[in-house]
């Protein structure tokens, strides 16, 4: 099957700066995509070299096969959700929705129609004759939706559509943009860097950093087999074992992740590794338990209705050996 | 506590400053109703509204009139094409002595008009041009451009860029964006500018003088009324003509205002 994107050794370099750097990436056609990494790590810049905004300096890039490189971003059937959703303000909401279809010459009653249809899609039925500006933030988020997929798009691109939301909404939307992109079969090309928006929602994750790929996988493989302690940082907030660190644990001279809630907190006297409670976080669901073990700072997570330990206190820690994920590189 | 009443001499300084703006304004329209036409004298002898037909019925009045609507036409139309484009420039572009550029632009209306004057009348003498209609209108649309430039820029700035990216990647072409998206949201403020660049050529005086020449086939408006005001005849009839000159620039100024407020933003700019 030909994917429906394909980074071939891409990079876009701003003077010394680099930004993207030897990217391969293949995009599958139909599936969720995320892009994820902090600011800086060059994934928005992936996204619009997918749009055309921006020019590769070298590698190829290439949209269901064909090579993109001269193709402007009019010509491309790919639609991007904008960050700032950059509604038109001076178009009411049906008319902003039916732009793609006016500037290909579509009839106004057609486009109409078509527009009204997306409306309901992203359930704005009646929104119509309204302008951007009296919609709240999530109807506006919605309009820009239905706007990029009037044109029919064979990828979907989305620059951290969810990050002007409240949390309600934003968990409202991901499972709506989820449905959507099921419903649509449409590739989603998703651009964000908080991690739990990226696990809940793609099939595959890129994570980034620095400009180039540090791992992709499946949301699983991310998690529980982080590639490099930056991706076992960023993704899973997992302890990062430097390799004496990891002996001390039972394992080879290697680094190593341990995730937070493989750690049982035993309150005796027993345990190979100790450590002493230096802050607790309620986080609802569990409580996150910071630890110093001999100069070496740890985090536990036990769940609601389990014992938490007081600051302060003395705590005998249990893990499982094969809990203990050692990593291919630093 | 603090009084939310401001102190008796703040509010009187107020009202004060503003009559001290406004009045003579006031009596400018009072004298064009007088019954005394040597000299300006208060409170008039009496009231008449004569002036207007006899400033209707006097032939030199139309030659200057009709040239300063020419002048500022044109003037205007012109800032609007170069300033328009020099802000699209500025908004979009990012280059290597942008800033200074930018000043450049804005100077001409920073600079005090005799220094424009000079300048250009000495510019037009070493390229040899005649003085005509075109020299005045040339020297109105330097500050013109200013005008213009600054609405304009200050529209675009708010446009930001991803507006016109959204309309690119919908499939826009560059000029359906200019037609659907940059001209619908420019189009106030282009009206604003070009409004306002209007009302500023029609009463320049200074610049005028300098890139005019002589003969009355070079005198605009203002520089007739300025001309009437040294021969004492008729005295009135200049007081209607100023009516016209106040109402053919105040209303576009205040058009202007009505037009960009709402929108933060600069309509005047100085001057």
């Amino acid at each position: 099957m030909i994917p429906a994107v394909e980074f071939r050794s891409v990079s876009r370099h701003f003077g010394a700066v680099k930004a993207v750097d030897k990217v391969d990436l293949t995009i599958e056609e139909g599936s969720f995509f995320a892009m994820l990494g902090p600011s800086g790590s060059g994934k928005t810049t992936c996204l619009r070299l997918i749009s055309g905004f921006e020019s590769p300096t070298a590698g190829e890039i290439r949209i269901f096969g064909e090579a993109s490189g001269a193709v402007p971003p009019n010509r491309r059937n790919v639609n991007t959700v904008f960050q700032d959703y950059a509604l038109f303000p001076h178009m009411n909401v049906r008319d902003n929705v039916a732009y793609g279809l006016m500037v290909k010459g579509v009839g106004r009653s057609a486009r109409h129609a078509k527009a009204e249809e997306m409306l309901a899609l992203v359930h704005l039925d009646g929104f119509g004759e309204r302008k951007p500006a009296q919609l709240s933030g999530g109807q506006r988020q919605r309009v820009a939706l239905a706007r990029a997929l009037v044109n029919e798009p064979k990828v979907l691109l989305l620059d951290e559509p969810l990050g002007a939301l409240d949390l309600k909404l934003r968990e409202a939307m991901q499972d709506e943009l989820k449905s959507l992109q099921q419903r649509l079969g449409i590739t989603f090309v998703f651009v964000t860097h908080d991690q739990g928006e990226a696990l809940s929602m793609a099939d595959r994750v890129a994570v980034f950093a620095d400009g180039r790929v540090a791992q992709v996988g499946t949301p699983a493989e991310i998690y529980e087999q982080p590639a490099n302690r930056f991706v076992a940082d960023f993704v899973g907030c997992s302890n990062v074992l430097p390799p004496d660190q990891t002996q001390r644990f039972g394992g080879p001279a290697r680094w190593a992740s341990l995730r937070p809630e493989a750690i049982r907190l035993d309150p005796g006297q027993g345990g190979t590794v100790r450590g002493r409670v230096t802050g607790l976080r309620y986080l609802g669901a569990a409580t996150r338990v910071v630890l110093d073990c001999g100069g070496h700072e740890l985090a536990a997570q036990i769940p609601a209705g389990a014992a938490v330990p007081a600051v302060g206190e003395e705590v005998g820690l249990g893990w499982q050996v094969q809990s203990l994920h050692l990593m291919e590189k630093e | 506590m603090r009084s939310d009443r401001p102190p008796f001499i703040l509010t009187a300084g107020a009202i004060g400053g503003l009559l001290f703006l406004h009045l003579p304004i006031l009596l400018i329209f009072l004298y064009a109703f007088t019954t005394e036409e040597k000299s300006y004298q208060f409170p008039p002898p009496g009231l008449t509204t004569e002036w207007f037909g006899v400033a209707w019925n006097r032939a030199d009045i139309w030659p200057p009139l009709w040239l300063s609507v020419k002048v500022a036409t044109i003037a205007s139309c012109l800032a609007l094409i170069l300033g328009t484009l020099c802000a699209a420039a500025m908004a979009r572009a990012r280059f290597f002595g942008r800033d200074t550029i930018s000043l450049l632009v804005i100077l001409p209306i920073a600079l005090p008009g005799i220094i424009t004057g000079m300048s250009l009348r000495s510019a037009f003498a070493v390229a040899d041009i005649p003085f005509s209609m075109w020299t005045i209108m040339l020297g109105h649309a330097t500050f013109c451009i200013v005008i213009v430039y600054n609405n304009a820029v200050a529209r675009f700035r708010r446009l930001g860029s991803s507006m016109l990216e959204a309309s690119a990647d919908l499939g826009a072409n560059a000029f359906q964006t200019f037609r659907f998206v940059i001209l619908p949201n420019l189009g106030t403020a282009l009206l604003a500018g070009g409004m306002l660049a209007f009302a500023l050529s029609f009463d320049e005086v200074i610049v005028t003088t300098f890139t005019a020449g002589t003969g009355n086939a070079a005198k605009t408006l203002p520089i007739w009324m300025l001309d009437e005001l040294v021969r004492p005849r008729q005295r009135p009839v200049t007081n209607v003509v100023a009516i016209v000159v106040f109402m053919a620039t105040f209303l576009p100024i205040l058009a202007a205002y009505y037009l960009t407020s709402g929108a933060e933003e600069t309509a005047g700019g100085g001057k």
